[in-house]
């Protein structure tokens, strides 16, 4: 009797163990083998600057309220409001100690792109790692040249205020693997250059999906509600539907839809709004045809 | 019969006096106002645009419409229009009344040093629009809910 308990429970922790190490091996971050960020060459800074438009950077990690050139100092600061606790966004300017400026382009870019800190850690998807994984070595590489020639900061923002069980780190893989993947969020027709454009900078950079897209209980995107619209995260109000089929864009014309990413004006003259205030002063930065791109996009996807 | 008659004309008074005061409502008067801003800036845009000649006419009734209704706009946020009748106003316009009020007035301001300097051609119109836009995303921004 004794020795059949002894086994059962020495089978038990074998098995334990095993399903531990399956776990671990399922949920362990995953960081790009080094040779993906090898011999990329000098980072276009040009190129650098357009990326960290699209990407939109400035809108978090920026100093709350901060206005003009002072909103290239990435200090970080803002706290980020969600159903899982208060995220507190980190300050990415090139200082080396308070920032990134110590990180190499390896680190940097699995963080982007892979959502993997410099400690091998996983970081939180409010990071939009899963739209930046899309990004390609190259635009990472331009975007960490330019980056790294902006001002750099001291401040040294708080750490996240989370409640259990969203403090577990570990816990972020079994998210990953429910939910991250680069793989393109619907299909259209990229024999188009415009279109296949406009999908880079709208899943990837863009990163648009991440509030126009409703997400489950676990924070995962709904599936078949690409850009379909959301609650807002930071509280009252919604997101729209930025599909052909929403009520306050599917009437747009394409033009209309980059006019308005580079004016702030709906083609009945009302004014852009909210969040998206940050975000269209970003896409106005873009070059015309890549707002040409998104609105293209935008048009081919599947009307909700 | 008469009786119903009688029933229908309350019926119709009451709705016909719901749909006056609804009108005076400062939820609905504030909704005209930017309507009528954005007409203003729709007839100023399609010049910079070229999509319409260039019209000092319109020009200065554009320019003057936009002032005159930023002024008067904050007076339309008395306690107790918080809520009601589709209202994207935000909780935070009672919340900062002050600053809510400047940058309506600075939008007044701005129309009216444009207007000072009388934009004469297509490129001064649109360089005007880049002083006066940013107002706009700059309130809605912070004051404006969309729901």
């Amino acid at each position: 009797m004794g020795q059949r308990l002894r086994k059962l429970v020495s089978s038990l922790v074998v098995f334990g163990v095993v399903a531990a190490a399956a776990g671990w091996f399922l949920t362990k971050p995953e960081p790009w083998p080094a040779s993906h960020w090898e011999g990329l060459g000098e980072a276009d800074i040009a190129n650098g600057a357009l990326v960290f438009s699209a990407g939109g950077c400035v809108s978090c990690h920026a100093v709350p309220g901060a206005e003009g050139d002072a909103k290239l100092v990435l200090a970080g600061g803002l706290p980020l409001k969600s159903p899982f606790g208060t995220f507190h966004v980190p300050n990415i300017s090139p200082d080396e100690t308070a920032g990134i400026g110590g990180w190499t382009l390896a680190e940097f870019g699995d963080a982007m792109t892979r959502g993997v800190g410099k400690q091998g850690e996983h970081l939180y998807p409010s990071f939009p790692y899963g739209s930046y994984a899309r990004l390609t070595a190259k635009d990472v590489n331009d975007l960490f040249g330019y980056i790294k020639t902006l001002p750099k900061s001291a401040n040294v923002a708080p750490s996240h205020d989370l409640p259990f069980p969203f403090n577990i780190r570990l816990s972020l893989g079994g998210w990953k693997l429910l939910f991250f993947t680069d793989k393109p969020r619907v299909t259209v027709d990229t024999s188009d250059p415009k279109i296949a454009r406009g999908q880079y900078l709208v899943e990837g950079p863009g990163h648009c999906g991440e509030c126009h897209t409703p997400r489950n209980a676990l924070g995962g995107f709904e599936s078949g509600m690409w850009l379909a619209g959301a609650p807002n995260p930071e509280g009252e109000g919604r997101i729209p539907n930025i599909t052909p089929g929403s009520k306050s864009i599917g009437a747009w014309s394409a033009g209309e839809i980059a006019s308005y990413l580079e004016t702030g004006f709906t083609p009945e003259f009302d004014s852009v709004g909210g969040s998206m205030v940050e975000v269209q002063k970003n896409m106005a930065k873009l070059p015309a045809a890549d707002r040409e791109a998104i609105a293209a996009y935008l048009k081919a996807i599947p009307a909700l | 019969m008469k009786l119903k008659t009688a029933l229908f004309a309350i019926a119709f008074t009451g709705l016909a006096m719901g749909a006056v005061t609804a009108a005076d409502e400062p939820q609905m008067v504030r909704q005209e106002m930017m309507k009528k801003v954005g007409g203003a800036m729709g007839a100023l845009a399609g010049i910079a645009k070229g999509e319409k000649p260039y019209d000092a006419a319109v020009v200065t009734a554009s320019l003057t419409t936009m002032s005159e209704t930023a002024k008067a706009f904050p007076d339309q946020f008395p306690a107790g229009s918080e809520t009601g009748m589709d209202t994207e106003a935000s909780p935070k316009i009672w919340e900062n009344m002050e600053d809510f009020k400047a940058k309506a007035l600075k939008l007044g301001a701005d129309a009216d040093a444009v207007l000072a300097a009388m934009p004469a051609d297509q490129a001064a119109v649109g360089a005007a629009l880049g002083t006066i836009g940013p107002n706009c995303g700059g309130c809605h921004e912070v004051y404006r809910l969309k729901k």
